[in-house]
């Protein structure tokens, strides 16, 4: 979603957006011109006029899990995000019984909260598993 | 989940659903004294959006979404950089 037209959008992805994903982008360039969505987001800058580069993961229930706010000149992890969604359904899944620690990815070992963790994490996890 | 739109000679826009159109037809002023904050965990603010998908213009709904994860990413502009 970005302030410019739909128009805008038909003409970045037929001449230059095609040319890097095969076929075009799959999913909807959406329109937000004058910013209102954004502006409920907290992503329109109104001095500029444009939106940061902010990232929203919704869950099924409409729900806001997490966010990610940027200034324009850096660009996204895709990597992370899909990492952080891959987290979020398998809390959804356990019903919170498990909880991704820090650096956790699919494979990875979860943590299950509870009286007998108190005080014992260091037993169950170590920094170096904060990294790749 | 998006319904086909019609291309005319407007540029359509979109906002919004449900309460929080009143509060964005104020002044700019009001509008950041009032802003509610995004908080993970709350509701995502639903909104309608016209946009562009494989060769079709689109009306998009975030609610129609229920159901599933979304992943709602916003940028500065067509054609900028990274």
């Amino acid at each position: 979603m970005s302030i410019d037209s739909m128009f805008v959008h038909k003409m970045w992805d037929d001449d230059e957006l095609s040319k890097m994903v095969a076929g075009g982008v799959p999913f909807a360039m959406l329109s937000d011109a004058g910013g209102k969505v954004g502006r409920i987001y907290g992503v329109f800058d109104e001095n500029a006029g444009v939106e940061a580069r902010g990232r929203f993961i919704i869950d099924p229930d409409g729900n806001i899990q997490g966010y990610e706010v940027l200034t324009p000149p850096v660009g996204r992890n895709v990597n992370e995000s899909i990492r952080q969604v891959q987290a979020f359904q398998l809390v959804r899944e356990t019903k919170g019984k498990e909880a991704t620690p820090s650096g956790w990815r699919p494979g990875k070992k979860t943590l299950k909260p509870g009286i007998d963790l108190v005080g014992k994490v260091w037993q169950e996890w170590q920094t170096s598993m904060a990294f790749d | 989940m998006a319904e086909e739109a019609e291309a005319g000679c407007a540029r359509p826009t979109g906002g919004p659903v449900g309460e929080e159109t009143a509060e964005i037809t104020e002044s700019k002023h009001m509008v950041k004294e009032e802003r509610q904050m995004i908080m993970v965990g709350q509701k995502a603010p639903d909104f309608i959006a016209p946009g562009y998908q494989k060769g079709k213009f689109v009306n998009v709904k975030l609610s129609d979404y229920l159901g599933k994860w979304v992943l709602l990413c916003f940028y500065p502009g067509d054609f900028t950089f990274v």
